[in-house]
């Protein structure tokens, strides 16, 4: 629970952002984040908030970690890995 | 080469730098010339550590420890009874899955689960909103656990009006005093932290200087990456030997000294700091977060009557005192030390906390082979 997944906001309808996750849509609460978040940014969640507005520039480097988090392949005793594949995966999908 | 060039060229994982980060570990170490300790307080920072083996690149004479970094493993029998007889009792829980399993002084909510009580597994706080919506027959208890970054999750739901038959039990739990117990523990021997990054995105890593100034023990927040935890511990080295108790943010990409400013409003509004036993530990100077009088009517605590004394066992509570959980998440022990780990304790069923969840410290021992320290290999 207590790890962020970064993902790109897609469209925002009020207090709640539909967001892309490597590939899968989600909504995020937008209630806590902490600053104005717009179509194309990137937001760290945490259990279905985001938490974080990422910096453009630090993006490309926090997407390639999250990407080699995801990459090791056949780790299935991999516990980090297996969280952010968790948080992904739980986050609520878009209808 | 001056530590701050290295922070600033970061790249996380570059194996050139990794070794630079850690021959300098080593020369400051050297010149410490004694034995040292040092903490982080997070279940992913321990993750990160043996996963990558990080242990193998320390000198010898250096200890990184894992101190209490999982809400999780913190959370206590009783509070976990509590939710136990709540479902019980006919009231809808709701929870995080690191809790489902998570035991309480006899039952865990999967035993009450198996027995036909209502309980579900919620990825977020506002998926318990919506079964609160869905169905307003039920009395839906969300157990909010974690620390403050989770629970500025529960608070915007808290704030955000909701249906009656919503209620919150918090276990929520509050990072700085997880460093004063430590801290304060006449038997550790920690000279520097490494504060997780996570919740300092909320509070700002400004939070840790009055723990700093007071104890005279540096503070360093880290990132979640090899080479971020390796430059926090080369950082908190120097600051031990040139006698500073400062704090060093080496997360600049997500930390600031502020924090999230109104996250930390909606946080205080619902949720106040109160004195709490954490398992194994002791009684938490303001370790549990509990709502305010201006929440009192979200708190399940105080909407239902809690009788938890069908769901406890006394000989159950008897038998788990064999787990040293509590010492190792002061330091003073490791897994390998528990004579139940590995054999009467595994993941499948666990006797203690800290083999539940992911963040648990034996789990993590567990799951990558029981000696994440390399050191220790064929010693
Ligand atoms: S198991 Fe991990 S993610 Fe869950 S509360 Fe513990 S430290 Fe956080
Ligand atoms: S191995 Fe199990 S019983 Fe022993 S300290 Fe760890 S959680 Fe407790």
């Amino acid at each position: 629970m207590c790890l962020g997944v970064p993902g790109k906001v897609l469209a925002i309808d009020g207090m709640s952002a539909t967001v892309d996750f490597f590939g899968v849509r989600k909504e995020l609460r937008l209630d806590i984040v902490d600053e104005p978040v717009s179509v194309g940014d990137y937001v760290l969640n945490h259990v279905g908030f985001a938490i974080r507005r990422i910096p453009p520039d630090e993006v490309q480097e926090t997407l390639a970690l999250f990407d080699q988090i995801l990459d090791v392949s056949g780790a299935k005793a991999d516990l980090m890995a297996a969280d952010v594949r968790g948080e992904i995966a739980a986050a609520k999908h878009k209808e | 080469m001056a530590a701050k060039d290295l922070f600033q060229e970061l790249k996380f994982r570059d194996p050139v730098r990794a070794r630079a980060l850690s021959e300098a570990i080593g020369h400051e170490v050297a010149a410490l010339g004694r034995r040292v300790s040092v903490m982080h307080v997070c279940g992913s920072h321990e993750q990160a550590i043996a996963r990558f083996g990080l242990r193998a690149v320390l000198p010898p004479d250096l200890e990184l420890i894992m101190g209490p970094g999982c809400p999780v493993c913190v959370t206590d029998g009783p509070e976990v009874d509590e939710a136990v007889a709540l479902a019980v009792q006919g009231a809808r829980v709701c929870t995080y899955g690191d809790m489902l399993r998570l035991p309480g002084t006899a039952r865990s909510l999967a035993d009450a689960q198996a027995e036909g009580a209502k309980v579900d597994v919620v990825y977020s706080v506002s998926q318990a909103l919506e079964l609160a919506e869905k169905h307003p027959a039920d009395e839906v208890v969300f157990l909010g656990s974690g620390f403050e970054t989770t629970a500025v999750a529960t608070a915007a739901v808290a704030l955000a009006n909701p249906p009656k038959n919503f209620s919150i039990l918090s276990v929520h739990k509050y990072v700085p005093a997880a460093m004063n117990v430590v801290a304060e523990s006449p038997e550790t021997n920690i000279e520097g932290y490494i504060a997780a990054g996570h919740a300092a995105i909320i509070t700002g890593w400004g939070i840790f200087e009055p723990f700093a100034a007071r104890t005279g023990k540096p503070v360093v927040v880290a990132g979640f990456e090899p080479l971020d935890i390796l430059a926090a511990i080369l950082k908190l080295t120097e600051l031990m030997r040139a006698g500073k108790p400062e704090v060093a943010n080496v997360y600049p990409r997500c930390v600031t000294k502020e924090g999230n400013l109104a996250a930390q409003r909606s946080l205080w509004k619902v949720f106040r700091p109160v004195t709490g036993r954490w398992r194994g530990i002791a009684e938490v100077r303001d370790g549990n977060l509990d709502l305010t009088p201006e929440y009192a009517h979200l708190d399940a605590r105080k909407r239902f009557r809690i009788d938890t004394s069908p769901v406890r066992d006394e000989e159950a509570e008897e038998a788990a005192k064999g787990c040293i959980c509590g010492s190792i998440m002061l330091g003073l022990a490791n897994p390998g030390d528990c004579a139940l780990f590995g054999r009467a304790c595994v993941p499948e069923s666990p006797v203690g906390a800290c083999m539940v969840s992911s963040e648990g410290q034996c789990r993590i021992w567990h799951t990558y082979g029981g000696v994440p320290d390399l050191r220790k290999v064929g010693t």
